[in-house]
This record gives structure tokens, C-alpha cells and sequence, in this order.
């Protein structure tokens, strides 16, 4: 959907001519009540659910929580994904060219913040006819924009569900953030945010980002279970990084005798090459990250998740911030997610409850970290799909509204 | 939770000692049952607090507003006073901090309400007195797999009360849905308590 008049961003700038891309799925009843908008986090997109037709490894990125029949069931919903201003599958970004220069944004792309973000989605909503959401959803950066919806747009929601996020971050969260944000900007091909013109990608900082990510997103369980110490396999070893062609499998680097060790798996004795399953994990989700994904994008969304901080205009106090929402809340945290930890998720809980608004908080004991809001786990998806049958249930009862709409 | 307390008359009982319109923190909520009854009967408002995954989800069912929490770790999410009234139906018992919890109850909530197993009922006392720990429907587990591991009398929580200066509003002993006013230490299996703060 594309959008004409200036969007007056946080910053003081604003952006015109943008457009946003968004899917939706099921059916708008007749009296607009059934609109769910699920908002996403940092590398995903508009496309939540389901699958492009003939597309391999097309499924939505919360394709377990949404669809038909799932806990945010698309025969009795209308759900609304949409790709956020700044992001890189579709909407609007740093890729795209400003209308008032004519030239590729690059750098120069706005800073776009979460409240940002929630005013370019009302926008959209205002642009299906949609007045009020029966429920705004997210996870983790999502979950901070369905927060924030219920402070901005209070009268326009009816539930929030807010999965494995937090009410600002900490100091470590940023800085895991800046690390990120510094592997790109100090990439050579970076070329200060203008690498488009220059016909080349800050592959290597991207990669760097999403290497760090990944281990802030795992528990140190979850990956002692998964890569261990294990070493790759041997026959998949190469002289460099996985490119070159396989090493002879019983040749140690340096030495003179070849020792039988295969009882334990030698190590290479090599400082670059990749010796440890995990360093492959990581490599390989920097490598396949760092095809898609913009630089740009990277630095704008880790930048909204810094500045996003409701309770800083109130004194630092969230109860005083939360003090304007009027909806319903269901929360959602993992006991092993340390980057959105579980603590974070109680400060919104009690923010709410001194404020005696209506909230359920479910604590999963899941051992994946902050993965797990993604992943398929009975208890979370029980717990969701409970609160959306309870949404359907209490909805003003629609005349000529699809099927399956009903009390639970 | 237990065997007797699901007990509908036990429920509407216990039920009578909130006031029409609370705002009320059920302290170990089970299914919400309680909860969804006075939200229903009484015009009531409030959460529920549980550990057990399968009961967040009956809450969360039911539209009981439920909040996953182990009280163990206590209630330092909760204000001073921010409730009408705090239940601790059949959890007391449960908790390792009893004291503690039973502090917190009266500091959250201006009144609180206790109901737990009586271990003075006579049943039990007799089987005491058979040299045996009683296994009853109100007390169905061997000594060795039970989860109350605070196990008291209708007196022993008057002691524990006047120690920590809570003035008893009501109380009384419950058996079969009934409330026994006459010696409750003896004659029932469930003692109930209203206070607040002395």
C-alpha cells in the first residue's frame, strides 16, 4: 500500500511516497472485529504465515502460531502482516529511492523508531477500513510494537499479546546491539551506508551481526546440546572456512608421523579454519544472513530497538507509562531467554497490574532462550491459542461473518 | 486442589467472606474456579497467581487473569494493601515460606483469607494415634509423596497469627461444604481464616 503524505517521524524528519507491503490471511468480518496484526521483529517480514505456491521454504515466520486451525486461527481471524518502514522485504527502506533527491536513501534513511513504526501500521489499518484490532501481537521487537500500540492507539485495541519482550533494553542488550551495528559500519564495503552505488554488499559485517545475534537468541544449554564441542566432521573439513576443496582426513597440520586419533577426532590445530560445530552454525547463519539482509536495516532496527523506552517520558516508572492502555494483555516469556529475560516481562506485567488492568502472564519453561518464541512448544502454543479462542469468544457477535466464528 | 475443597459448598463458603465487588489476589489459583466464581457471583475483580503450567492454561480458558509466578520467591511484584483481599486457598501448606507468605498475604491484601487442611481433625488424630499419618480424602497422600509439607492445626494457626500481630476477623472449620463453629479444632478437616494486619 503506498502512501503519498509525510509520515511525521519521531526523529523531527518525516517520510513521504513510502509504501508498505503486508499479507493478510482469512477473512474481515462484517463488522471489522475480527483484525489481528501481528508485527515482527528484527529480520522478519510481512509474510507471517503459510506458504508462496510452488515456492520451497516459503512457510511464514510464524507459520507454527498462525494458519488455519492454529493457535491464531486464520478461520476466525483476518490477520495482518505487514513489513515495516526501513525493513528490506518489500517496504519502503534504505534500498529504495528518496522522492525528494531522486537517489538510492543509503545512509541517509530516517531513523525510525517502534512508535514510528505503530503509526505507519494505523495507517495501513485506516487504509483497509479497519478501526480497532481485536489483537495486536508480536514477539520480541514485535511484542515492543504491540506495546506500544496500546499506549498510542489505546482506544483502537482490544488485546495486546506480548511474547518474550521487554519494556526497553538493557545496557548488555544495547551493546550486544552496537557490537552488531560496528561489524557493518566498520566493514571496508560499508562505504559509510552508501555501498549501493559503490555495486557492493558489507557482507563481512553482516555476517559478524548475525553471528552475535544468533549466540544472544540460543541458551548456553540449548547450544551445549545441539554443537557441544563436537568437532565437523572430517570429511566435510576443508583448508578454508568450508570453501576449498576436502584436506586428505588423516593429515594434521605441521608434524612429522600421522598418529591414528580418530578414537577421539583430531583437532586441526588450526586458529581459522572451522574445527568446532558451532562455529560452522554460526558461519553459516552469518553466510546465508548476510545474502539477504540489508546493512542499513540492520543499523535502523537495532536502533529502534535501543531507543524504544515508553517510561521515559514518565519519569522512568512504566505503570506511569502503561497508565493510558486500555487493553487487555496476554505475556509471554521463556525461562532461558536471557536477551528479553523473563524479569523484563514481569516489569510490564506489574507496570499493568498497578495500573489493574486485565493481564495473564504465562512463564514457559522452554530451554531454547529467546528462540523459543518461534519455535512449537504445547505449553506457549496452549497458552495462546486458550487466549485467542477467549477473543473470539467475547467479540460482538458479527451477522454474516465467515465460518467457525463463534463462542469457544 | 484438594479432594475436599473441590467441593462446591467449600467454594461458596469461603466465597462469603469476600466482599461483593473486592479486587482479590487468589494466591495459588488452581483452575481459576474460585476466581471465575467471584468474578461471576460477587461482582469481584482480580488474578490469580500459579506455578503449574496446566492450571495457567485452565485460567487462561476460563478468562481468569492468571499470573505464572512462584510464590516461593514471594510477592514483591504485589504493592502494600493494592488488594481487597488476598486468598490462600488450600496453598499454605504447599510453601516452603510459609511464614513469610502468610506476612505477604497480609501485607498485599487489607484482609486475607486462609483455608488449609486441619491436621487436628480427629480422623487424623486418631490415626496418630494408631501410630500411623493419616490418609484421608482431605490428606490423600502417604507421608513420604505429600505435597503439604506445612502441615498444621486450626490452633497452631491461631498461635502462628497472634505471633505476627494479624487480628482474626472470622474463623471457622469447614467439613463436607459445612461450617463447624463448635470446637473446628476437632470436629473439621478444613480450617478458614480472615484477617488483616493488627
Amino acid at each position: 500500500m503506498s502512501f503519498a503524505e509525510p509520515l511525521a517521524l519521531q526523529s523531527g524528519a518525516s517520510i513521504r511516497g513510502y509504501s508498505l507491503a503486508y499479507e493478510t490471511y482469512g477473512t474481515l468480518n462484517a463488522d471489522k472485529s475480527n483484525a489481528v496484526l501481528i508485527c515482527h521483529a528484527l529480520n522478519a517480514s510481512h509474510h507471517v504465515a503459510g506458504v508462496y505456491a510452488g515456492q520451497q521454504n516459503s512457510e511464514g515466520w510464524w507459520d507454527t502460531m498462525i494458519g488455519p486451525g492454529k493457535p491464531v486461527d486464520t478461520d476466525r481471524f483476518f490477520v495482518i502482516g505487514v513489513n515495516n518502514l526501513g525493513s528490506c522485504f518489500g517496504s519502503t527502506g534504505p534500498m529504495h529511492p528518496n522522492p525528494d533527491t531522486g537517489k538510492v536513501y543509503g545512509a541517509d534513511f530516517p531513523v525510525v523508531t517502534v512508535e514510528d513504526w505503530v503509526n505507519a501500521q494505523a495507517r495501513l489499518l485506516d487504509g483497509l477500513g479497519i478501526q480497532t484490532l481485536a489483537a495486536v501481537m508480536g514477539g520480541s521487537l514485535g511484542g515492543m510494537q504491540a506495546l506500544s500500540w496500546t499506549l498510542q492507539y489505546p482506544e483502537r485495541v482490544r488485546h495486546a499479546v506480548v511474547v518474550a519482550s521487554a519494556p526497553n533494553l538493557t545496557a548488555e542488550n544495547i551493546a550486544f546491539n552496537e557490537v552488531a551495528r560496528r561489524a557493518i559500519v566498520t566493514d571496508p564495503d560499508f562505504h559509510g551506508g552508501h555501498f549501493y552505488e559503490q555495486g557492493v554488499i558489507p557482507k563481512r559485517g553482516l555476517r559478524i551481526a548475525r553471528m552475535i545475534g544468533h549466540i544472544t537468541y540460543l541458551s548456553d544449554d540449548v547450544m551445549n546440546e545441539k554443537f557441544g564441542r563436537e568437532l565437523r566432521p572430517r570429511i566435510l573439513r576443508a583448508g578454508s572456512s568450508g570453501d576449498g576443496p576436502p584436506r586428505d582426513a588423516k593429515a594434521p597440520s605441521g608434524g612429522s608421523a600421522v598418529h591414528d586419533v580418530t578414537s577421539v577426532g583430531a583437532y586441526l590445530y588450526t586458529t581459522q579454519d572451522i574445527e568446532f560445530q558451532i562455529e560452522s552454525y554460526l558461519r553459516y547463519q552469518g553466510d546465508k544472513f548476510s545474502e539477504y539482509f540489508d546493512a542499513n536495516t540492520y543499523l535502523l532496527i537495532t536502533r529502534a530497538l535501543d531507543y524504544f523506552d515508553p517510561a521515559r517520558h514518565h519519569d522512568g516508572i512504566l505503570a506511569k507509562a502503561l497508565a493510558g492502555a486500555t487493553a487487555k494483555f496476554l505475556l509471554v516469556s521463556f525461562t532461558t531467554d536471557w536477551r528479553f529475560a523473563p524479569r523484563r516481562s514481569r516489569e510490564i506485567v506489574k507496570a499493568l497490574l498497578d495500573n489493574r488492568r486485565d493481564v495473564s502472564y504465562a512463564e514457559i519453561d522452554a530451554p531454547h532462550g529467546h528462540d523459543a518464541f518461534l519455535l512449537e512448544d504445547a505449553r506457549y502454543l496452549g497458552v495462546v491459542r486458550s487466549y485467542f479462542d477467549r477473543i473470539a469468544a467475547e467479540a460482538p457477535s458479527p451477522s454474516g461473518s465467515g465460518p467457525g466464528w463463534g463462542p469457544a | 486442589m484438594g479432594a475436599g475443597m473441590s467441593d462446591r459448598l467449600t467454594m461458596q463458603s469461603i466465597a462469603r467472606l469476600v466482599p461483593p465487588g473486592s479486587r482479590v489476589l487468589d494466591l495459588g489459583c488452581g483452575d481459576g474456579a474460585m476466581l471465575d466464581y467471584l468474578q461471576r457471583e460477587r461482582g469481584c475483580s482480580g488474578y490469580g497467581i500459579e506455578i503449574a503450567d496446566a492450571n495457567v492454561l485452565a485460567c487462561v480458558k476460563r478468562g481468569v487473569n492468571v499470573i505464572q509466578l512462584n510464590l516461593d520467591e514471594g510477592l514483591s511484584m504485589f504493592d502494600d494493601a493494592s488488594f481487597d483481599v488476598v486468598l490462600q486457598i488450600d496453598t499454605l501448606q504447599h510453601l516452603r515460606n510459609a511464614e513469610t507468605m502468610l506476612l505477604e498475604t497480609a501485607r498485599v491484601g487489607r484482609t486475607g483469607i486462609v483455608a488449609f487442611p486441619n491436621f487436628a481433625h480427629w480422623p487424623n488424630r486418631l490415626s496418630i494415634a494408631r501410630g500411623r499419618m493419616p490418609v484421608t480424602k482431605r490428606l490423600p497422600y502417604q507421608w513420604y509423596d505429600t505435597p503439604n509439607i506445612r502441615v498444621g492445626t486450626y490452633k497452631d494457626f491461631e498461635v502462628l497469627a497472634t505471633k505476627n500481630r494479624l487480628s482474626i476477623l472470622d474463623s471457622y472449620g469447614l467439613q463436607e461444604g459445612r461450617e463447624v463453629r463448635f470446637l473446628p479444632n476437632t470436629r473439621a478437616g478444613t480450617a478458614v481464616f480472615k484477617f488483616e494486619r493488627g
